[in-house]
């Protein structure tokens, strides 16, 4: 059997001449999302609302709904013809699904179609009546209800009283593309879900340094994507190699400038990885001050090499707070997963927390940077990372 | 690529002969062996067998063998087990610093319950003092529990003198973790003076999730695990028949080839022990220079052991830091440290442990790609 929802989407609504294109893309969402449980989903967009009538449970729906971006609430409904006696069987029906117990309930008619011969208050006080003669234990309430009960006569009629939260935003991809730098940490698959959140597709990159970084941390990041493919249906991740450069680095870096030269390596590799893609921006997780390369110095430094915006969606962010998101989007328990980096050999004792650009370009001036940054995208390795059905 | 293993103490690969025995007891002789019919006889039938095999290689009796689901099963069975049932006799515990953690959380386990414990410190090679041990027995001890074989650097311990001294000066019980030793070196004759013993299917080529418990006969224990009464009452559930049976058939296996295994191992290591030792600088053996056959500890310095091992592993080559219990945990292994290693030695520490199933060329080859890992991350490390 089908069942329908009314999907709300709030801001999108707004956008003027790019609407069509706003809900376009967040019909092919939903219906990417809702795929695993019901390939022919029917998506019908009308005022403001989009029907969608479908075999999958309602469970399937409003946990695939609540990861999609741009729905602001999700409403299972039912509809019926424009016939008041089969609205009110309708509504009675709905009701009678509800915690309804000792709950007080009024009825909100919105009556678009003004072919249909009663007025909205008149719809209302018949729906209204017919509900409190067949349940007991309702009360009317219209200024403060407890329980809405919403009644829509348009081509016909819907008839709906939940209102479940989605989680607002614009749909993923009506913002273009943008490129992560993913470690494994807290920080960055947050960042990520920012930039999801305001309708920016992701493609993620991770810098992997075998043998100094373990495979399970690269399965790690891997997860990490997995669960940021929730909001978007898909996350492409590319593994450089980044072993090579590293050591190089290494051996000409002067120690105290390693940080920020690797730093200024990866924004390189991640700025031509994302040019290849169409991705125009770069993400990452830093916030001012939490590390020696987030320092404001450090990312003027690290900023230098970039041509493109770097979004940097945390960069207000206490550590506390990150933590609190992080629990929120299901990226925590995977980023405080053991595999250290063993990167931290390659962490400084003393590095500079406010490198001048004259000491990075020096330290820099030693490295065949075009070369290390060829040879780095010619080793990378794509993976198409589907989210967990 | 060929792939050499050289982590035979965190799990071995099963033999094949083993692997068939397990498939048929999954596949043909099925039966619970509690079932009154045929099969349940079948099943009986090779579980006895099984229990044989294992009690001969102790030289001890079937009825002192009870099955359980591996090491660590057996050994919080044994302490916990033993610390119950006596303690109307006495508070009082000993067992050494360098135990498995399955040892020693479940003695950490009983100190929280008001048990007092010795822990018996160990010299820079991993010998505990029986001098020490004599000192630290009261007559209000009711256990001590020492391992045979350490799991990191392979140290033998002197189990025979514990027992004697043990025997000799209190009414303590005696449990000995023989996880790392069974079937890998001769037991002390008929178990003389051990009442309690833990063995493991998974290290001598056997199925994970099985193991066994010797216990003495007339030496009562705690059940932990109360049900159905298998295991004459004593550790109750279906019996884990494929295990039981693999198990009995590695171990027969192992103990046939004893000696022979036993020296093999022992030029493997020679050779693999030399060879770093004398071709790659700055290299310390943690452990002593004999000790258990299959197991090599080394640290090598100026390098980080995990860095290290993702190094070989690129050439195919599987060794470990410390246990791998311990690899998930940061942080340094606790053997090591109870040794009185440096930090440098700690942080570059390697663990090999052989099989007999190993060619000198694996040595020969491991030792060269050894020499050039080492080399590459030294050049790197912080200066």
């Amino acid at each position: 059997m089908e069942n329908l929802y009314l999907i709300s989407f709030g801001e999108i609504a707004l956008k003027g001449e790019n609407r069509p294109y706003f809900e376009r893309i967040l019909i092919q969402r939903i219906k990417q999302a809702l795929l695993p449980y019901d390939d022919s989903v029917q998506l019908e967009k009308t005022h403001g609302r989009i029907y969608c009538y479908t075999k999958a449970s309602r469970e399937q729906v409003l946990n695939t709904l609540k990861n999609v971006f741009g729905i602001v609430y999700i409403s299972p409904a039912k509809s019926c013809e424009n016939d008041l006696e089969q609205i009110k069987n309708t509504a009675l029906e709905i009701m009678r699904n509800q915690n309804y117990k000792g709950k007080t309930f009024k009825v909100e008619t919105r009556r678009p179609n003004k072919g249909f011969p009663f007025k909205s208050p008149e719809v209302s006080r018949q729906v209204g009546a017919h509900i409190l003669r067949n349940l007991e234990g309702l009360k009317v309430d219209v200024h403060n209800p407890e329980i809405q009960l919403d009644v829509e006569i348009r081509e016909r009629s819907f008839v709906y009283c939940e209102k479940v939260p989605g989680p607002g935003g614009l749909p993923v991809g009506c913002n273009g593309k943008a490129m992560l730098l993913l470690s494994g940490g807290i920080d960055s698959p947050v960042a990520g879900y920012m930039l999801m959140k305001r309708g920016i597709e992701l493609e993620a990159i991770y810098f992997h340094s075998f043998p100094f970084t373990s495979d399970r941390a690269k399965d790690k990041v891997i997860e990490l994507c997995r669960v940021l493919a929730k909001y978007s249906g898909k996350v492409r991740l590319h593994v450089v190699n980044f072993t090579e450069a590293l050591k190089e680095m290494r051996k000409q870096t002067p120690e105290e400038f390693l940080t920020i030269t690797m730093r200024r390596m990866m924004m390189r590799i991640a700025q031509k990885t994302a040019a290849s893609v169409g991705a125009k921006a770069l993400i990452t997780g830093e916030s001012l001050g939490q590390v020696a390369s987030q320092t404001l110095e450090a990312i003027v430094a690290t900023n230098e090499v970039a041509t493109i915006p770097i979004f940097r969606p945390l960069i207000g962010f206490d550590k506390i707070e990150i933590m609190e998101l992080a629990k929120k989007i299901g990226t925590y328990d995977i980023s405080i997963r053991p595999y250290a980096d063993c990167c931290t050999v390659f962490v400084p004792r003393h590095p500079k927390t406010r490198p001048n650009l004259s000491g990075v370009h020096d330290a820099e001036s030693l490295l065949d940077v075009d070369k290390l940054t060829e040879m780095s995208l010619k080793d990378i390795e794509i993976i198409d990372v589907k989210p967990q059905v | 690529m060929k792939e050499i293993y050289l982590d035979n103490s965190a799990t071995t690969k099963v033999l094949e002969e083993v692997a068939r025995a397990v498939f048929d007891t999954m596949t043909l002789h099925f039966g619970n062996p509690s079932s009154l019919h045929r099969k349940g006889i079948e099943a009986e039938k090779i579980m006895q067998e099984a229990r044989e095999n294992i009690a001969k290689a102790l030289g001890a009796s079937p009825k002192e063998i009870y099955f359980t689901s591996g090491g660590t099963e057996s050994n919080n069975w044994a302490v916990k087990g033993a610390a119950y049932a006596r303690r109307r006799k006495g508070n009082h515990l000993i067992t050494t610093a360098i135990e498995h953690p399955s040892v020693l959380e479940t003695f950490a386990a009983l100190e929280r319950e008001g048990f007092s414990v010795t822990y018996l410190q160990v010299d820079r090679e991993g010998f505990i003092d029986l001098n020490q041990l004599k000192e630290a027995l009261t007559p209000e001890t009711i256990l001590v529990s020492i391992m045979y074989v350490n799991n990191e650097v392979g140290t033998i311990e002197p189990i025979q003198g514990a027992a004697q001294i043990i025997k000799a000066s209190s009414n303590a019980l005696f449990h000995v973790d023989a996880v790392q030793a069974f079937a890998k070196i001769p037991l002390v004759s008929k178990l003389e003076g051990i009442d309690l013993l833990s063995l493991s299917g998974h290290k001598i080529y056997g199925p994970k999730g099985i193991g066994a418990l010797f216990v003495r006969d007339k030496v009562s224990i705690a059940p932990l695990l109360h049900g159905g009464g298998q295991e004459t009452g004593q550790r109750s559930g279906t019996e884990n028949l494929p295990g039981i049976a693999g198990f009995g058939k590695a171990a027969k296996i192992c103990i046939d080839n004893l000696e022979k295994w036993h020296s093999q191992m022992v030029q493997l290591k020679e050779r693999l022990m030399k060879g770093i030792l004398d071709n790659i600088p700055d290299t310390v053996l943690n452990g002593p220079v004999s000790g258990a056959p299959h197991i090599l500890n080394i640290s090598f310095l100026g390098t980080r052991g995990e860095i290290l091992l993702h190094a070989l592993e690129s050439k195919n080559i599987y060794v470990s830091t410390g246990s791998a219990c311990s690899s998930h945990k940061s942080g340094n292994s606790h053997v090591l440290k109870a040794m009185g290693k440096s930090e440098e030695e700690q942080d570059g520490a390697i663990r090999f442990s052989l099989s007999p199933f190993l060619s000198m060329e694996d040595i020969d080859y491991t030792i060269e790609v050894l020499a050039d890992e080492v080399r590459e991350i030294r050049k790197l490390m912080r200066r």
